[in-house]
């Protein structure tokens, strides 16, 4: 199980909880699990999220895997200027 | 993940890889020889102009164009009814910004254009363009906006992440809270809490060239594009879904830009070049005036924040808390979430909560500048911070040191932050000349910091070796800032040659992969990561060729200085092979001998810099002028340490103009006043000190070569290094900008009337 820990409108979204638990090796299990559990996840999902993993932001990388026991935020999908 | 595990940045020694050698493009520039957007021609090509809206906000009844349509040498004319009334919900608002529909909702929307057989004839033919407008109340102020009864500007507008979900529309498009812990127990730990509020007013990238291209669609519905941006393949992309084309239909071509700064990361006068193109079935040059630049290309927020932080009397911040209230123009976008989520990034804090809004209101729909949201962010908690330092009587380098974030931390945004160098930054700052240096008369002197994420993106490179051993590098990444020459060097220090051995070329969307826009200070990441892999595999590809040529395995070959080589005596004794003796035996040896990488790089490291000003302020007038200047700023491994010094330099020059003299100044009538540089002031060469540069090296572990972004964390923290330097040298805390000469006097007789002292 991965813990995710949820920010900004994201939190908001899954009903003001700060981290919700589900069962992921990559980040797109991990995103396909949070719009099933959370639907009200899914438009944001769509528009574009972040994840964090152990520090790192992945704003594309479906494939990445999930090591068991990191830490991983969900996060707005951002861009720079 | 680092590609290359055995090379640690810190210790290896590069060979080309941080010299300084002339940039491909520079004497092209210099000359004149280079291409910008406005440059580009075609046989029989029109001009075409573009009618705007003089009105903040207003419904837009009807368009008669009959009249221009008639006038001789005009050979198309296109409003709303050419576009399509519906596109993808992600790209609604950029069609909505390219023309108007409805409503326009600022004072220089587009809403009809003209294609003709010379300037002066689309000039005219605008004027006989009759548009029926329904003028509308408006509004231009964030905090005027996002009170009950302000003008709403999009009725289907509900503030989203609000539970319950408000039942009225208003301006405010989100509410977005970042944070951990709570503030108020933080505060009521603090031997001294500061609550101040802000205000920043808009200003613009400035970059020195105008949007400008050339559109030239055939019969056959195929299409080409010549375009001044940012990002080529995000041109091609909109375009095609815009104006209804297959992507596969239209070629974009970058030219030379000059400047970008984020502001040339979306569309604004493509599609509507292509429209006129398609109608009029002839090439249509369109290239914006300042004017137009000003009034309907981005600029950034202005910003209304209050800030609020708690220290005790040994120096540790307990508590933050800011709410910031982002303008975003007439579409929702503010860069809001970003300034939320940078506003505490340099700090470990066990309470910290950010609150932002993101508001719409009359005025040209925002871009991004250089690290969207975080200067105005830093301005206001890093004035805060420079306050709490003085009332502890603590140095406001140790106050930062002792609650920097540093590996392990928990960011305020979310996650924990691995490998970083702001203690690096902060202990090179106060060991620098500048910090101990004595201040004249009337003079104050200001530090702060600050932080941004930095990106990465799709990324393609091919990499072609030459007959003669010469490399040729195609990348599709805009040269924003000099990355040609930072490409050349990567790919000599894999290959072993010299750097003018390798030449870099930005290739158009028809000629490689897809490449994300140049943003987000990724390209020297991305663009670099993609060109050593592209390298690496040339590379590969050269040893077995070698290793055909001699009879041995390829895996008994290794590349060396340049040269492929027998990996030891057992592989047998071979006289090794140059790049270029291999490139002259390629047609023979297999042929062509070219290395590619395909990629999403993601692993951009964080980075953090620390900006010192000393301002000068002339205390009969408010004039401030900054009379020294110094940047450190983590840049992980500077590739071209020269063009690293110009990033920090250019962050800080625009952070001095943004700080002391710029702004969008609206008129009761909702127009914009000063769309114009004798009235909107840059800085110029004249108001600027030497800025002075450290480069700090904390190399990144998401790069081979441990590089991180450079381009945006320079223009964090020069608005409140400023704001601290003149509330210094002023005797009154500045709290709003620009600090221009009657702001700074009118803050000055305030605080002599009992108004707030720093």
């Amino acid at each position: 199980m991965v813990q995710v820990m949820l920010s900004g409108p994201l939190k908001a979204a899954a009903g003001g909880r700060a981290e919700v638990e589900v069962e992921a090796a990559t980040i797109h299990q991990l995103l396909s699990r949070l719009e099933k559990d959370h639907p009200k996840l899914k438009p944001l999902i769509e528009r574009g999220v972040a994840v964090a993993i152990d520090g790192q932001i992945y704003r594309d990388d479906w494939l990445r895997p999930i090591p068991p026991g990191s830490e991983v935020v969900l996060l707005p999908r951002m861009a720079g200027g | 993940m680092p590609l290359d595990a055995n090379l640690d940045p810190r210790t290896h020694e590069f060979k080309v890889v941080g010299t300084r050698p002339l940039r491909p493009d520079g004497v092209d520039k210099v000359t004149g020889r280079a291409k910008f957007g406005a440059d580009a021609n075609a046989p029989g090509m029109l001009v075409g102009k573009i009618l705007r809206s003089p009105h903040p906000h207003a419904r837009v009844r009807s368009i008669n164009t009959a009249k221009a349509a008639k006038l001789p040498g005009v050979k198309a004319i296109v409003t709303r009814d050419d576009f399509p009334a519906s596109v993808d919900p992600s790209l609604r608002d950029v069609l909505y910004n390219v023309m108007a529909r409805e409503k326009a909702l600022y004072d220089g929307h587009a809403v009809a254009a003209v294609a003709a057989t010379s300037a002066a004839v689309a000039r005219k033919a605008l004027k006989l363009i009759q548009v029926d407008y329904e003028i509308l109340p408006h509004v231009t102020d964030v905090d005027a906006a996002m009170k009950p009864g302000a003008p709403i500007l999009h009725k289907d507008m509900i503030t989203e992440n609000v539970e319950p979900a408000p039942k009225k529309a208003s301006n405010i498009a989100g509410r977005h809270e970042f944070g951990h812990g709570d503030p108020e127990v933080g505060f009521k730990q603090a031997n001294h809490v500061v609550e101040r509020v802000f205000k920043t007013e808009a200003t613009h990238q400035g970059y020195i060239e105008p949007h400008a291209c050339l559109a030239s669609v055939g019969t056959d519905g195929t299409g080409e594009l010549w375009v001044c941006t940012q990002g080529h393949f995000m041109v091609r992309d909109t375009c095609a879904a815009l104006v209804g084309m297959d992507v596969s239909k239209l070629r974009v071509t970058a030219s030379e830009i000059g400047g970008g700064f984020g502001g040339k990361t979306t569309v604004f006068i493509e599609p509507v070049a292509l429209a006129l193109s398609r109608k009029a079935g002839k090439p249509v040059k369109l290239v914006m005036s300042r004017e137009e630049v000003f009034r309907a290309s981005g600029p950034t927020s202005s910003t209304s924040m209050t800030v609020k932080v708690g220290v005790t009397n040994a120096g540790r911040i307990t508590g933050g808390y800011a709410e910031l209230r982002f303008q975003g123009g007439a579409f929702t976008g503010s860069p809001v979430v970003l300034g939320a989520m940078s506003a505490f990034a340099c700090y470990d804090l066990e309470h910290v909560k950010v609150v932002g809004y993101d508001v719409v209101t009359n005025r040209p729909k925002q871009a991004a500048y250089r690290a969207p949201g975080a200067p105005m962010a830093a301005f206001a908690v890093e004035s805060v911070i420079d306050e709490l330092a003085k009332k502890i009587g603590m140095d406001p380098i140790e106050l930062r040191l002792k609650n920097a974030a540093k590996e392990g931390t928990k960011s305020s945004y979310g996650p924990k932050y691995n490998s970083i160098g702001l203690i690096d930054c902060l202990e090179a700052a106060r060991k620098h000349p500048h910090y101990s240096a004595p201040l004249g008369p009337n003079q104050g002197r200001g530090v702060a910091a600050g932080f941004w994420f930095n990106f990465g993106g799709q990324t393609c490179v091919s990499l072609n070796v030459n007959i003669d051993g010469t490399v040729a590098l195609v990348v599709g990444t805009p040269d924003i800032g000099g990355s040609r020459a930072s490409m050349c060097l990567m790919a000599a220090e894999e290959l072993g040659i010299p750097y003018d051995k390798v030449r870099a070329i930005v290739a158009d969307t028809s000629s490689l992969g897809y490449n994300d826009i140049s943003e987000g200070s990724r390209v020297t990441f991305s663009t670099g990561l993609a060109t050593i892999n592209a390298a690496r595999d040339a590379v590969t590809k050269l040893c077995a060729r070698a290793a055909k040529i001699w009879g041995i395995p390829a895996d008994a070959v290794v590349w060396e200085n340049g040269h492929a080589k027998p990996s030891g005596p057992n592989a047998g004794n071979f006289e090794p092979l140059s790049l270029e003796d291999l490139a002259k035996k390629a047609a023979k040896t297999g042929g062509p001998i070219a290395g590619h990488c395909e990629v999403n790089a993601d692993g951009a490291g964080v980075s953090f810099a620390v900006h010192m000003a000393d301002a000068e302020v002339d205390r009969e007038t408010g004039r401030v002028q900054i009379k020294r200047y110094t940047v450190v700023q983590d840049a992980g491994k500077a590739i071209h340490p020269s063009y690293v010094e110009g990033q920090f330099q250019g962050g800080a020059a625009q952070g001095i103009g943004w700080a002391i003299n710029e702004e969008y100044i609206y008129g009761k009538d909702g127009r914009l006043q000063n769309p114009g540089f004798l009235d909107y002031r840059i800085p110029v060469a004249s108001d600027l000190p030497m800025i002075d540069t450290v480069i700090v090296e904390v190399p990144n572990p998401g790069h081979p070569y441990g590089v991180r972004g450079v381009g945006e964390t320079s223009i964090v923290p020069p608005l409140a290094a400023i704001a601290n330097a003149v509330s210094a040298a002023a005797g009154v805390r500045m709290t709003q900008l620009p600090m221009s000469a009657p702001h700074v006097l009118k803050a000055m007789d305030g605080a002599k009337g009992g108004g707030a002292r720093r």
